[in-house]
């Protein structure tokens, strides 16, 4: 029993230093990333892994993106992407989940939404 | 025979409890919509209470049946691969962490937690052949780390009540 209790003793500390090392090397790794990631200037939508197009960040305009039936219900996928004051959001989405649409709107290089289920991703690059 | 009744029986209760837990989790509302992906993976406290009392191959057993049980339930298609993938990855690093007995269940759980998001990422990455996912893989490491410490806490509790033998 007392060995036991040593034993799992041992077992919690590695726990403790294994989960505090592992946020702080996270957190470090998101701040510098965050940190050292300039504004965007292009927005780029790829639809089912192939570039789609792209657009000037600066400019606003609201389109939309359609893709033939990727989830095979027979109806077609229809996103609404918005482009305003330097920053893309997704208006709004047929899909099921609604996740691209609850997203933040994006304006730092890298930074994306993506749809999955329509297969969607929309990207902003320098 | 008894003894085999018994387990089928075990297992079977372990299947709904993570099926239970999977709903129980669909109620909650997202606390933080910015990132999309982050849960607490309630259904993991079933999964690592199998893997504990059963093993490894009842533990695959029950997480898949959970997944193909849920897909049809409450998700699409597209949803499946990701699961499968996050799920059977998890419970890979789990089993190997289990075995090396280096953590309690809570080191496991956060282990299992974040390579939950690792097999995601990944799949979405192939899938979606798109690289620049990769950067989620920061805040949903980070939301997996604090959700498997409060997982692995709640499956220490229940594997020290409940002792299936």
């Amino acid at each position: 029993m007392e060995e036991k209790n040593i034993k799992s003793r041992g077992r919690m500390k590695n726990d403790l230093i294994f989960i505090l090392s592992l946020l702080t090397i996270l957190i470090i790794l998101g701040v510098f990333f965050y940190l050292f990631r300039g504004e965007g200037s292009t927005v780029c939508v790829e639809i089912d892994g192939k570039l789609f197009d792209s657009f000037s960040i600066s400019e606003n305009r609201e389109m939309k993106l359609g893709t033939p039936d990727a989830d095979g219900d027979g109806e077609e996928e229809l996103n609404i992407l918005v482009i305003e004051n330097g920053r893309a959001y997704m208006k709004s989405a047929t899909c099921p989940d609604g996740i691209c649409v609850a997203h933040r709107p994006i304006s730092r290089d890298g930074e994306s939404i993506v749809c999955l289920p329509h297969k969607i991703v929309v990207f902003v690059e320098e | 025979m008894k003894l085999k009744t018994k387990r089928v029986a075990h297992i079977g209760l372990c299947t709904a409890a993570a099926l239970i837990l999977a709903y129980v989790e669909t109620l909650i509302p997202p606390i933080f919509t910015a990132v999309p992906g982050i849960k607490i993976g309630l259904p993991n406290i079933a999964i690592i209470f199998a893997l504990y009392s059963f093993g490894l191959p009842w533990a695959a057993a029950i997480s898949f049946v959970r997944i193909v049980a849920v897909t049809l339930l409450f998700g699409n298609p597209m949803i499946f691969a990701y699961s499968v993938a996050g799920a059977f990855l998890s419970l890979f690093v789990m089993a190997v962490l289990k075995k090396a007995d280096f953590f309690s269940e809570v080191g496991v759980s956060v282990c299992g937690g974040v390579f939950h998001n690792v097999g995601q990422i990944l799949t979405a990455m192939l899938l979606l052949e798109n690289t620049k996912l990769g950067y989620y893989l920061i805040v949903l490491a980070i939301s997996g780390t604090v959700s498997g410490v409060l997982v692995g806490i709640c499956s220490a509790q229940v594997l020290k009540r409940i002792i299936v033998k």
